[in-house]
C-alpha cells in the first residue's frame, strides 16, 4: 500500500478549476482531502461533509433556489476561484434561508465547495446535527476556521450577526446588528485570507418574525420561539462586494483589538450600504 | 554499553509486547519489567519483578539496575478493566512513584516514555474538529479516567520542567484496533449489531496495534522528546466503521443515553462513558508532529479498521490462532540464570574460538 506520507500534502495539490458558469448542476471535484484511501467505503471528509449528500441536496434544493427564491447574484466574480476566503453575510429569517441559498449558489455557479460555520449547538442535535454536518456545516471554532482557510484553501461562510440576525423583529429588517466582537476579522487576518462581504436581500421577508417569546423557549433550551410564516417566495438578490484584504502579517498570535473592531465595523457598514442601495431599486419584495 | 530499559506494566497487553519488541534490538542490553501481573507473551531475556500497583519498589529497582530508560505503559485507559479506585492508584500514584524514582539525585534515568491517550482532550460539542498537541481540552475533565490522565500529564509536565536533562516523550494514542487487543470498542464491533446513538454519526480515528508498538520503539530509539499524538491518517464516520466490519448499527436513544448504557451493561454490552461521548461527538487528532519527526505509519484509520475486520472474520472461523501463554517464574529464572544452561560464548572469547 502506498505510504501515505509520500502522497502530496493538501496545500501542494493542483488548484481547483471550476466549470464554466451555468445555472445547471454540474459535478465538481470534492473538497481537497488526503488522497483517496482505498480502504474507505464512503466519501465523508474530515469535516463530516459528504459530496454525495451535497449532490442530493443540490438536486432537491435547485427548484427552490431557481423558482421559489429566484436567486440572482451580482458581483460573483469577487469570490476567488482559488485559495481560501472568508465569506461574510447578513443573516435573517426565523429559520434562515440565506445559508442554504448562498451555499447552493456558490457551489453551482462557481463550482467550489463551501463550508458554513455555525454555533456548536448544532452538534448536540440528533439527526439535524448530522445532516448539517454532512452538508458542510462546521462548528465555529477558530482552530477549525484556520485549518479550513489556511491549510486547506477552502471557502468558508460565516454570519457575524449570529443569532441576533434571525431574531430581528420584522420592523427592524435590514438594520444590521453588531458583528459580534470581530472574531471573524481576526480569523481572516491570522489565516491570511481575504474577507468577501455578501449583502443578501430577500431573507428578511422569506420568514419574517412578527413576534417572539423567550420565556417558554428558554426552558426548552432554544433562544426564542418566533411567530412567523415561511418560506414566503421573496426574490433573493445576493450582491458580492469586492474582497477586503488586510496588510497584516498572517499567523500572529494576537492582533490589535481596536484594528479588528474598526475593520469589522467597516465591513458591516459596507454591507449595510449595499443593502440600502439594493432596497432603493427594489420595486417589489416578491418580484425584485 | 547498551541501553538499560525498565518497562512498567509488564503484565499488561502493551508492556508485554513492548518488552518482546525490545528483545529483538541488539543495542538494548538489559530489560526489566515491573508489574502486578505476569507477562502474557513468551519473553527471552526480560527480567520480571512483581510489584504492587503503586510501584513502591521502583526507586530501589532503578538504582540497583542503573536503568537509563523507562517505558511507562501501565496507564489504564479502559475503565472496564478495573474498579475506579484502582484506576486512580495505578495511574496517578504509580506515575508519581515513577517520577520520584527518576528524579532522585543520582538517578541514572535519561529518557522516560509515557503511553498516554487522546482521552485527555475530552469529548464535547464545542471541541475543534482536530486537536493538535497544544490544543487544550474545551471542558474540564468529566470522567474518572480523564481526570486521572490529566493529573498524570500534569505531573509529567512538572517533572520535565524540574529535570531538563531528562528526555520525556509523551505519546497520546487514539483508540487502538488490532488482531489481539480487546477493548470496549473492539467488543462493540464484534457484536452482531453495533451500538450507535440514534441521529449521530461522528468521526472516529484509530491507530493499529502494531503502529502503537512501532511508535514507542521509534521514540525510544530516536530519543525524541515532547508530546505527540499517535493516530492513523483519516477519520471515518462510525457508520462506515460498522460497514467495513460488515455490521449494521442498532440505535441507542440520544436522550437518556446514560440510562440506556446501564441497561446495556446488564445485557453484557459494555459502553463506558468515554465511549458514549465518542459515539456522540467523535474526536480527531492531528498526527503530523510525529510524522514530521520521521515516523511512518503502516496503517491509516480505514486500513486499521479493515485489518481488524479481516482478523475478526478469520478468528470467527478458525478460532484464536495465538496459543495462550502461561508465565512460570521458576522456569524463566532457570533459563536466565542457571549455570547449567549453555550460553553463547561472550565476545572476549572469540580469540579462543578462532584458535580452535
Amino acid at each position: 500500500m502506498a505510504d501515505p506520507a509520500d502522497l502530496p500534502r493538501i496545500h501542494e495539490r493542483e488548484p481547483v478549476t471550476p466549470p464554466t458558469t451555468s445555472r445547471a448542476i454540474v459535478p465538481f471535484p470534492s473538497p481537497p482531502e488526503e488522497p483517496a484511501d482505498p480502504d474507505r467505503l464512503g466519501d465523508v471528509d474530515e469535516w463530516g461533509r459528504s459530496e454525495r449528500w451535497r449532490e442530493i441536496a443540490r438536486t432537491i434544493y435547485e427548484p427552490i433556489y431557481r423558482d421559489w427564491f429566484r436567486a440572482e447574484w451580482q458581483g460573483l466574480e469577487n469570490v476567488p476561484t482559488q485559495g481560501g476566503a472568508l465569506l461574510v453575510a447578513n443573516h435573517a429569517g426565523a429559520i434562515p434561508p440565506d445559508a442554504p441559498v448562498i451555499m447552493h449558489g456558490i457551489e453551482t455557479e462557481l463550482g467550489r465547495p463551501l463550508y458554513g460555520l455555525a454555533d456548536h449547538m448544532f452538534r448536540d442535535l440528533p439527526v439535524v446535527g448530522t445532516l448539517w454536518s454532512r452538508l458542510g456545516g462546521v462548528v465555529a471554532h477558530p482552530d477549525n476556521a484556520y485549518r479550513l482557510l489556511h491549510d486547506q484553501d477552502q471557502l468558508v461562510l460565516v454570519f457575524p450577526e449570529g443569532i441576533k440576525g434571525p431574531g430581528k423583529h420584522v420592523s427592524q429588517r435590514y438594520q444590521l446588528r453588531r458583528f459580534g466582537r470581530g472574531g471573524y476579522v481576526e480569523i481572516a487576518m491570522r489565516a491570511g485570507v481575504p474577507i468577501v462581504p455578501i449583502a443578501v436581500m430577500g431573507a428578511e421577508e422569506a420568514m419574517p418574525v412578527f413576534a417572539k417569546s423567550t420565556t417558554v423557549a428558554r426552558r426548552l433550551g432554544l433562544p426564542y420561539i418566533p411567530l412567523t410564516v415561511g418560506y414566503l417566495p421573496s426574490k433573493f438578490v445576493l450582491r458580492v462586494l469586492p474582497p477586503v484584504t488586510f496588510d497584516v502579517e498572517p499567523g500572529q498570535h494576537r492582533y490589535s483589538r481596536s484594528r479588528i473592531m474598526d475593520e469589522s465595523e467597516a465591513i458591516r457598514t459596507r454591507i449595510q450600504d449595499a443593502l440600502h442601495d439594493m432596497l432603493r431599486t427594489r420595486r417589489s419584495i416578491w418580484f425584485g | 554499553m547498551g541501553r538499560r530499559i525498565l518497562v512498567t506494566g509488564l503484565g499488561t497487553f502493551w508492556g508485554s509486547r513492548v518488552a518482546q519488541t525490545l528483545e529483538q534490538d541488539p543495542t538494548v542490553e538489559v530489560i526489566v519489567g515491573l508489574g502486578v501481573d505476569e507477562p502474557t507473551v513468551p519473553l527471552e531475556r526480560t527480567e520480571y519483578v512483581r510489584a504492587d500497583e503503586s510501584y513502591s519498589i521502583l526507586s530501589r529497582l532503578v538504582k540497583a539496575m542503573a536503568v537509563d530508560t523507562v517505558v511507562h505503559t501501565h496507564l489504564v485507559v479502559d475503565p472496564s478493566q478495573m474498579p475506579a479506585a484502582q484506576v486512580h492508584e495505578t495511574n496517578v500514584i504509580g506515575t508519581m512513584n515513577l517520577l520520584a524514582a527518576a528524579s532522585a539525585p543520582e538517578s541514572s534515568v535519561r529518557h522516560i516514555i509515557v503511553k498516554s491517550s487522546t482521552i485527555v482532550y475530552g469529548c464535547s460539542s464545542s471541541d475543534p474538529m482536530w486537536f493538535d498537541e497544544d490544543t487544550p481540552p474545551s471542558r474540564p475533565p468529566s470522567t474518572r479516567i480523564e481526570r486521572s490522565l490529566d493529573e498524570v500529564e500534569g505531573y509529567v509536565r512538572d517533572f520535565a520542567l524540574d529535570n531538563p536533562d531528562v528526555a520525556i516523550s509523551v505519546l497520546r494514542f487514539s483508540k487502538v484496533l488490532g488482531d489481539e487487543l480487546e477493548t470496549p470498542i473492539s467488543r462493540s464491533l464484534g457484536l452482531p449489531v453495533v451500538p450507535a446513538i440514534a441521529g449521530f454519526d461522528p468521526r472516529f480515528q484509530f491507530v493499529h496495534e502494531t503502529d502503537v508498538v512501532r511508535a514507542i520503539m521509534f521514540v525510544l530509539e530516536q530519543q525524541v522528546s515532547g508530546v505527540y499524538n499517535v493516530a492513523g491518517d483519516g477519520v471515518l464516520p462510525w457508520s462506515e466503521v460498522a460497514s467495513i466490519c460488515g455490521k449494521r448499527t442498532f440505535p441507542i436513544p440520544p436522550y437518556g443515553t446514560a440510562v440506556a448504557g446501564v441497561a446495556l451493561r446488564r445485557l453484557g454490552v459494555d459502553l463506558p462513558d468515554e465511549l458514549l461521548a465518542l459515539l456522540r461527538y467523535g474526536r480527531g487528532v492531528d498526527n503530523s508532529r510525529l510524522k514530521d519527526a520521521g515516523f511512518r505509519y503502516e496503517h491509516t484509520t480505514a486500513g486499521t479498521v479493515k485489518t481488524f475486520a479481516e482478523e475478526a472474520r478469520l478468528r470467527a472461523t478458525v478460532g484464536d490462532p495465538h496459543p495462550t501463554y502461561r508465565f512460570e517464574q521458576d522456569v524463566e529464572t532457570f533459563f536466565r540464570h542457571s549455570p547449567a544452561v549453555v550460553r553463547d560464548a561472550p565476545a572476549s572469547d572469540t580469540d579462543e574460538q578462532a584458535d580452535r
